[in-house]
């Protein structure tokens, strides 16, 4: 979607800021949105796209000036109520009112370092041929889906080179969908600084960005 | 608990703390999660799993050309021969700095990266500011780092889009002949993995 | 030094806590500048009443009832919408390039500026609070039929929709279709149905059975 999480290439956000020292986390909330956010993924069921696309799905307002864990913890707010895991009034009193839902799945301390270790690897076997070999020239389409995708605004439309065959992945449009894991070619695509930004753009910089096949055209 | 200065904006500070507290006694009472998780995801990421497994697998790289070779062939495999592996970087790629070429990795649409090898990212990485100008003003960005490169460097941002995670080798630095891999990954800072830095040098490390 | 006391707004529209703060800012703005000569306390009253009582879509409405009744001006409207607005006396700020759009049983037109809020103030007067927030601005250029929904208007399938987004200084003005049944109307009766959405392309005319 068009949403406010797509910035690459947006003014007006001031200089990047480090902290020195920085803690992991800022905040003992942060600490358990952050846990539970892992968590309750196994107990809702939910992939990754689905809580990337969860994320962005704020008014691009409440998204710009959210923190990050805000972001997070609305998104997972929102998958819990979506699935009907909890509700509003129970998290207005802190305090389950309702049974709870039988679930597949919920993640053991013992399981943690398993899991974790594990993670979510989402490459894919196929018997399909990837259409783009490196050093071919491709164009990302110019879409606009108003769901969940991973072509950002500022390479829309714009000549590309293949810098690389990656493999067969999951492809995050279908699977933030609910339609099933739908595995795709994906490509590294390198694009020239001019072309994403113009004639005035500086000549050593150019940018890549990871493309499913289903973005990409011949050029 | 104490006040939070990342949370810059307009959303009641303690309206959240309850909320997530609330959360977290809701789905406890339910079985959805188990309170043992998660403290042990909590201290997975605050005290395991950080940059010092990367600036490990930098310092090998430097020491050890095989495996340097090893790395940039296909990294998700060198980088889990030190142990590290698993979620958010079960797909990496490392990058080879160079004196013609510096890499610099960002996610403009969110915050992905490579947490096997450098824990959570900071807030710099997730914020508006680097998320906005790494892919339209490197240079830029660069210098809010307090480093400029050659004008000729060519500078590569890749925009972590999928699965793939990126790590950054930097360029071993001069007068570090001999050193062993410990002594090495002590020059190998969070920022330099990333891009958006450049390692310590010898006369940084007393 | 007089304050512009008896021109304090209507709040009841403002939004939020930051409300007493933005008055307390614009009083304290007003008194300096005043204060320094750099601006005159009559100007000041008078750009505000101009706006609040003189000018306003009723300019729009005249326009758009004449051109109804009067082939030549209508041709001319089209042809130069400066110049047949201006012979009417609007024109000035706001109002120096105006372009005229027929809306015609095939073509829908419709306004809008992406960047900002440009609207033809000569003869529309200040633009409304929605047609310079984010939910119009974002999707007037790519989902214009959601947007007429959301103005609880539907139009057939296959009407051309054309949206202008007004990215220079030319301003666009909507000329709706004339609503049946007002055969031998006079223009200042006919006035009385368009409606300030209809000329921008949000809306349609009353009909006759609306005025009562």
């Amino acid at each position: 979607m068009n949403g406010g999480q797509d910035i690459g290439g947006m003014d007006g956000f001031g200089p990047v800021q480090p902290e020195p020292n920085e803690p992991v986390f800022h905040s003992q909330w942060e600490k358990r949105a952050f846990a539970l956010t892992l968590a309750a993924g196994v107990a809702g069921g939910w992939n990754i796209d689905m809580s990337r696309f969860a994320r962005e799905n704020r008014p691009p307002n409440e998204y710009l000036t959210m923190s990050y864990y805000q972001i997070w913890f609305a998104a997972l707010e929102a998958m819990l109520k979506e699935r009907a895991l909890v509700s509003d009034d129970e998290i207005a009193v802190g305090q389950a009112l309702k049974a709870p839902k039988p679930v597949s799945c919920i993640l053991r301390a013992d399981d943690v370092a398993r899991v974790l270790y594990h993670g979510g690897p989402t490459e894919r076997e196929t018997k399909t041929k990837p259409a783009f070999k490196a050093g071919d020239r491709v164009r990302a389409k110019m879409m606009n889906p108003v769901t969940h995708t991973r072509l950002p605004r500022y390479v829309r439309g714009h000549l590309g080179t293949i810098d690389r065959v990656i493999g067969c992945h999951v492809f995050p449009d279908s699977n933030a969908a609910g339609a099933g894991e739908n595995p795709q070619w994906l490509y590294t695509v390198r694009f020239d600084g001019g072309e994403l930004w113009g004639a005035d753009a500086d000549p050593s910089v150019t940018v890549s960005v990871d493309a499913w096949e289903p973005y990409l055209l011949p050029a | 608990m104490a006040y939070d200065q990342h949370d810059h904006d307009r959303f009641e500070l303690s309206e959240t703390q309850l909320r997530v507290r609330a959360l977290e006694t809701v789905l406890t009472e339910k079985g959805y999660v188990d309170p043992a998780a998660l403290d042990l995801l909590i201290e997975t990421y605050e005290t395991k799993v950080g940059p010092r497994n990367g600036a490990r697998v930098v310092a090998k790289a430097w020491t050890d050309p095989p495996y340097r070779a090893r790395l940039f062939k296909e990294a998700t495999s060198a980088i889990a021969e030190l142990g590290y592996a698993g979620r958010q970087g079960e797909h990496i790629v490392a990058l080879e700095n160079t004196p013609k070429r510096h890499n610099m990795v960002v996610c403009t649409l969110c915050s992905c990266y490579p947490w096997p090898v450098l824990g959570l990212p900071p807030v710099w990485y997730k914020s508006a500011p680097y998320r906005s100008r790494a892919v339209a003003d490197p240079r830029g960005v660069l210098k809010d780092f307090g480093i400029t490169l050659p004008k000729d460097t060519e500078i590569r941002v890749w925009d972590s889009t999928s699965e793939i995670r990126y790590l950054v080798v930097p360029m071993r630095p001069p007068g570090t002949e001999g050193w062993n891999e410990d002594k090495l990954a002590e020059l190998v800072t969070r920022d330099s993995m990333i891009g958006a830095g450049l390692p310590k040098s010898p006369k940084d490390v007393k | 030094m007089a304050h512009a006391h008896s021109h304090d707004h209507d709040f009841h529209h403002e939004q939020g806590s930051e409300l007493s703060e933005m008055q307390l800012r614009t009083r304290a703005i007003e008194t300096i500048l005043l204060e320094k000569g750099y601006i005159e306390q009559a100007a000041i009253d008078e750009l505000i009443e101009t706006y609040e009582k003189k000018i306003g879509p009723r300019n729009g409405a005249q326009v758009v009832a004449k051109a109804w009744v009067d082939p030549k001006f209508r041709k001319w409207l089209f042809e130069d919408g400066t110049a047949a607005i201006g012979s009417l006396g609007f024109g000035g700020r706001s109002g120096n390039h105006l372009v005229a759009l027929e809306n015609t049983p095939s073509l829908h037109n419709m306004v809008v500026c992406t960047l900002c809020s440009c609207y033809p103030w000569a003869v529309l007067g200040l633009p409304p609070l929605w047609y310079k927030s984010a939910p119009y601005r974002s999707r007037a250029v790519a989902d214009p039929r959601g947007v007429l929904k959301d103005f609880g208007i539907e139009l057939p399938k296959d009407t051309e929709i054309r949206v202008w987004d007004s990215t220079a200084e030319l301003r666009y003005m909507v000329v709706p279709m004339r609503p049946a049944g007002t055969e031998g109307w006079s223009e200042e009766k006919l006035a009385e149905l368009v409606t300030r959405d209809s000329m921008i392309g949000t809306g349609f005319p009353k009909s006759p059975k609306d005025l009562k």
